[in-house]
């Protein structure tokens, strides 16, 4: 356990009396992909929240490489090393592709170096490789508000990568896209798994299975079962959790 | 230059040009009076320049700069006053022996420097601006929020200052223009005056050339992400605090240059300058100019006050008509501005509209630009 990059220990966030998050705990080793799933309000993006530093939890502890994240401000654990994609893709829109990218490569990210420098060879170089990855060469001086929805979801990605961040956290990546983009960008973030720690929120079933990987299941804000895509779908508690969801839904 | 004509930025430079013959030609073309009313334009264009990089850039609109303006007028007019006032009993500025006062309050002392006095013209402003806008933004107040606090402060200033007669002559405000500079020149006579207006002209386009540079680079694009989507921000490893700390109080440390360089060519610093009308007036300047377009602003300034004090001379009552019908006007018709408005499709639009047919020229030259794109 004293290897794990990143570890939750018994979280709880509560709104109100309202528990959205109830002793959670979990823990991911470097170089995982990790996929995250539960029927809705069941806390997945409140757990993201607790992670990058946007909400504080009322117990518990966050460690991230052997520091605890409590009280840290979202822009320093972003500079430690975490990078969060959210649900709808969120790009710059009045700066172009290439702008998005310069702001994620740039370093240090503080006023004075960002008047007086410039972009380093070897970061423009970055900047055209993490273009080419989602095919956005031919966009790089379009605004990225023009982008269209898949494009964006792909250029938030890199974006993230850009950061080069230890782990990133990815919301319901494939919300909206085409068969065919979400094949892609399944292949795309397996690949990122690599040389990053990527945890994964989503959905869509299909998508998870792609990915061949360790599955977490959030239920009411607690984990029911963690393991492979199959054994989760053989759990008499997680089918139960998904028809009482389904049927509450309707 | 021949860029410049490729990326289609020729009427911008042909501005410019247009521009910077304006000012040199007006001091031999324009009588001083006329003269004096354009220099003290080109003083709010540079308040006008700060308010585009706080709100056109970085999304922060202001209501107070008034605060700053005023500032840096009482900083001049503090220096002038006891410039002119070696010869007067005790020393001090004549207006305190009306209210009993007979020994100078300590905060003037330190105004008898020229030096101090032309660093406080900015710095106070710009410090005020900085403490006042980490509050706000470090507790994350933004938007409609922010502006109304901004508002409230400024409201705040203009009641202390209004009311102080004992320490800056309260409603009555602080004259300028009999005071003696230079050993013989009044600050109020025709030469000091000209030389005023070729001291704001420099500093507009100073003030222009410092901005441009600061929005053109990466530093620019954060402002401008800022806008866009804050939160996003701080998730990318930046602190946007800072970021928005530093253009508050550089905008408002222009501010306080602008408000001192009116002061001496208007020839008095009174609290009428932190009225709520004023300030809101800086902001409409901006918005018809062009957010966003640095030129803009300070043609907004200048053509909206001169085109008051024309309007004002003629039919008395009728300004505020006007320029509340111009506010309306440009934020449905034109909510990027005039400048805005020719950067973009408006000037082709307009024609289609008015029945003149796009060149068919246009599609081939789309897939001529993004071939260059590519080859880039």
């Amino acid at each position: 356990m004293t290897t794990a990059l990143l570890e939750l220990r018994q979280i709880s966030v509560s709104f109100d009396g309202f528990m959205a998050l109830r002793d959670l705990n979990l823990s991911l080793k470097p170089g995982e992909l990790r996929a995250v799933i539960g029927p809705n309000g069941a806390g997945k993006t409140t757990f993201l929240d607790v992670i990058t530093g946007k909400l504080r939890p009322t117990e518990g502890d966050v460690v991230f490489k052997g520091r605890s994240l409590l009280g840290m401000p979202e822009h320093r654990i972003a500079r430690f090393g975490i990078g969060r994609k959210f649900q709808s893709p969120r790009v710059f829109e009045n700066l172009s592709v290439r702008e998005n990218l310069a702001l994620a490569v740039s370093l240090p990210k503080r006023p004075l170096s960002l008047l007086t420098s410039d972009l380093t060879a070897t970061q423009r170089d970055r900047i055209d490789h993490l273009m080419e990855i989602v095919a956005l060469q031919q966009r790089a001086n379009q605004m990225a508000g023009s982008l269209s929805h898949g494009q964006k979801q792909w250029l938030e990605i890199v974006m993230l990568v850009g950061q080069a961040p230890d782990l990133l956290l990815v919301d319901e990546p494939v919300a909206g896209l085409t068969d065919e983009e979400t094949d892609l960008t399944a292949d795309l973030l397996k690949s990122l798994a690599d040389d990053h720690t990527v945890l994964v929120i989503e959905h869509d079933m299909e998508f998870i299975r792609r990915l061949e990987t360790q599955v977490t299941v959030l239920h009411q804000g607690h984990v029911l079962c963690e393991g492979s895509m199959d054994q989760i779908q053989r759990d008499p508690g997680v089918i139960e959790v998904y028809l009482g969801a389904t049927e509450e839904a309707a | 230059m021949f860029q410049a004509f490729q990326q289609r930025r020729w009427p911008l430079l042909l501005l410019w040009v247009l521009i910077v013959a304006a000012i040199v030609a007006a001091p031999s073309v324009l009588p001083v009076f006329r003269l004096n009313l354009l220099g003290r334009f080109l003083s709010l264009a540079i308040v006008a320049l700060g308010i585009d990089l706080i709100w056109g850039f970085t999304g922060l609109l202001s209501l107070g700069q008034g605060i700053f303006f005023a500032l840096g007028g009482y900083a001049a007019a503090m220096y002038l006053q006891l410039n002119s006032s070696a010869g007067l009993p005790n020393g001090i500025p004549e207006f305190f022996s009306l209210y009993g006062v007979d020994s100078l309050p300590f905060f003037w002392e330190p105004f008898r420097s020229p030096v101090f006095a032309l660093i406080a013209i900015w710095l106070v402003p710009a410090l005020l601006a900085a403490l006042l806008g980490n509050l706000v933004f470090r507790n994350r107040i933004k938007g409609v929020y922010f502006s109304i606090l901004t508002q409230a402060a400024l409201l705040v200033f203009f009641n202390f200052f209004n009311g102080q007669q004992k320490l800056i002559n309260g409603t009555n405000g602080l004259k300028t223009d009999v005071t003696v500079l230079f050993g013989q020149m009044e600050l109020g006579s025709a030469e000091m005056q000209r030389g005023f207006f070729w001291l704001t002209a420099i500093v507009v386009i100073l003030v222009w050339m410092v901005l441009r540079w600061v929005v053109r680079g990466r530093f620019g694009d954060v402002l401008i992400a800022i806008r866009d989507d804050e939160p996003r921000l701080r998730f990318a490893g930046y602190n946007p605090t800072l970021f928005k700390t530093i253009v508050f109080a550089i905008a408002g440390g222009l501010a306080g240059i602008g408000g001192a360089l009116y002061t001496v060519q208007s020839g008095i610093v009174s609290p009428q300058y932190m009225t709520v009308p004023f300030s809101i007036e800086m902001v409409i300047w901006v918005a018809v100019g062009g957010r966003g377009t640095l030129v803009g602003a300070i043609l907004g300034a200048v053509s909206i006050m001169y085109a008051k004090s024309l309007v004002s001379e003629a039919l008395p009552q009728s300004w505020q008509f006007i320029q509340g019908g111009l506010f309306i006007l440009v934020v449905t018709a034109l909510p990027e501005g005039v400048i805005g408005w020719c950067q973009g499709d408006g000037p082709r639009n307009l024609l289609t509209r008015l029945g003149v047919s796009r060149r068919i020229g246009t599609y081939p030259r789309l897939e001529m630009d993004a071939k260059e794109e590519v080859n880039s």
